[in-house]
């Protein structure tokens, strides 16, 4: 139960030789969204991640495509990285439309 | 609950001055509701806590198949053995999304099942009952799982983040589960005298091991403090057993059946109802190993792994034999 430094959110420890590797699911819910990461789970190959992630995750038609991703292949930022990261657009307002005070006889922009 | 006696690792809850600056960071996350996410630091005792709650919970989901799958090959019509085989199939699906949630912890699949399966791990009491007549079936759907919805519902605000996704997978999957129970419980209280007498009955032996699900009173432990402070436990025992029993009780009117315990009454000072407690020995009796259908539960949850070890082996060997094979290729 040492301290986990794999790059995923779900990578673990490296577990046992003979344990099936984790895989990250990601489904597209409906036709015309994204693909969205919605949990993991253990498969011998890509082939069977798909057919596990088919059971494990669309048993109610919350699917129409799905991508299996090995979880050792993702690589993440760190925590520790998040203020480098994100500060500077926070304070990058003017990105936002509602920066830009218009008079109402502009009409709707 | 699900996890019921999950030993604390902490000791008293630490006061705000004992705490190093590091873990009032934390508790100061927690405070303001934000979540916790794997790579995040955390108290060793948080993780630890959490491996055995999730794990605890993980196990109840897989174990508690088997009381049902009992009667998957003797349901009385096609569409009643679909349902349960649908229902059995999400029990399935809510122990992998809480065996993935607690390997974020840094504990390993084969590491849990090897605690679960030496004893290391418990499981929820309740399903080492056995399941005599298709009427239990109705009272496991209706009760155990209107039991485990109440512990549930509260945790999808767990401050742990995986364990709080996967509380939400698992409550919309749950109520479908007590639905078609009751269902079950409905068409046999208002069947044939045999059917009632039936529902009855399976009421009468499945009330008091329901009732112990929320684990023995916690009001006074210092284990369950840390726990809720660190929001990994949402409400005192005592508190979902209560609200357990309130939403109950008429439903158990409405089906015409009789809660066996003559001291329940409805108090009109508290508001709630007053109820018999469960026997607390049989409790830990039935936990420490000493139940009904301990050994028979154990026994088979290590079959299915050891007679399913060539299969994972198997296709282990194929998925690196073509790996190989490709890289060669390229
Ligand atoms: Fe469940
Ligand atoms: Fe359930």
């Amino acid at each position: 139960m040492s301290k986990k430094t794999d790059s995923t959110e779900n990578a673990h420890n490296t577990s046992g030789q003979d344990e099936w590797p984790l895989w990250e699911i990601f489904i597209r819910g409906q036709h015309g969204m994204s693909h969205r990461h919605v949990g993991s789970l253990h498969a011998a190959d890509s082939e069977h991640a798909i057919k596990n992630a088919r059971d494990v995750y669309t048993r109610r038609n919350e699917g129409v495509s799905i991508w299996v991703v090995r979880a050792s292949d993702i690589a993440a930022s760190s925590p520790s990285d998040k203020g480098p990261l994100f500060d500077p657009s926070r304070d990058k307002i003017y990105r936002h439309p509602t920066f830009y005070d218009l008079p109402d006889e502009a009409g709707n922009m | 609950m699900y996890a019921q006696m999950v030993k604390s690792t902490g000791k008293a809850l630490l006061s705000r001055e004992e705490m190093s600056p590091q873990e009032r960071a934390f508790q100061d996350r927690i405070d303001q509701g934000e979540k916790i996410e794997p790579k995040d630091w955390m108290p060793e005792g948080y993780r630890k806590n959490l491996i055995r709650q999730i794990g605890q919970h993980a196990h109840s989901e897989i174990v508690g198949q088997l009381p049902e799958g009992n009667w998957i090959t003797r349901a009385p019509t096609l569409e009643r053995k679909a349902n349960l085989l649908a229902k059995v199939q999400d029990e399935a699906g809510h122990g992998l999304y809480l065996y993935c949630a607690a390997e974020t912890l840094g504990v390993s699949r084969d590491q849990l099942f090897e605690m679960l399966h030496t004893g290391k791990m418990k499981y929820s009491s309740i399903f080492n009952y056995p399941t005599l007549t298709w009427a239990d079936m109705g009272a496991v759907g209706w009760l155990v799982d209107g039991a485990a919805i109440m512990n549930q519902v509260p945790l999808q605000r767990t401050s742990y983040g995986p364990y709080a996704r996967a509380m939400v997978r698992i409550c919309k999957e749950e109520s479908f589960h007590q639905r078609q129970g009751f269902q079950i419980m409905l068409t046999m209280a208002n069947g044939t005298e045999d059917q009632k007498r039936m529902a009855q009955d399976a009421l009468n032996r499945f009330w008091y091991p329901a009732l112990m699900m929320f684990g023995p009173s916690d009001k006074d432990s210092v284990h369950s403090a840390q726990s809720m402070a660190w929001k990994i436990k949402m409400n005192t025992n005592d508190e979902l057993r209560q609200k357990f029993v309130d939403e109950t009780v008429p439903q158990a009117e409405f089906l015409g059946l009789t809660v066996p315990d003559e001291h329940l009454t409805w108090n009109e000072d508290t508001g709630h109802y007053d109820y018999s407690e469960p026997d607390w020995n049989e409790f830990f009796d039935v936990i420490s190993g000493n139940g009904p259908c301990n050994t028979e539960r154990l026994e088979a949850r290590k079959m299915a792994w050891d007679d399913g070890a060539w299969v994972r082996e198997g296709m282990l060997a194929h998925a690196r034999k073509s790996q190989a094979r490709k890289a060669a290729a390229e």
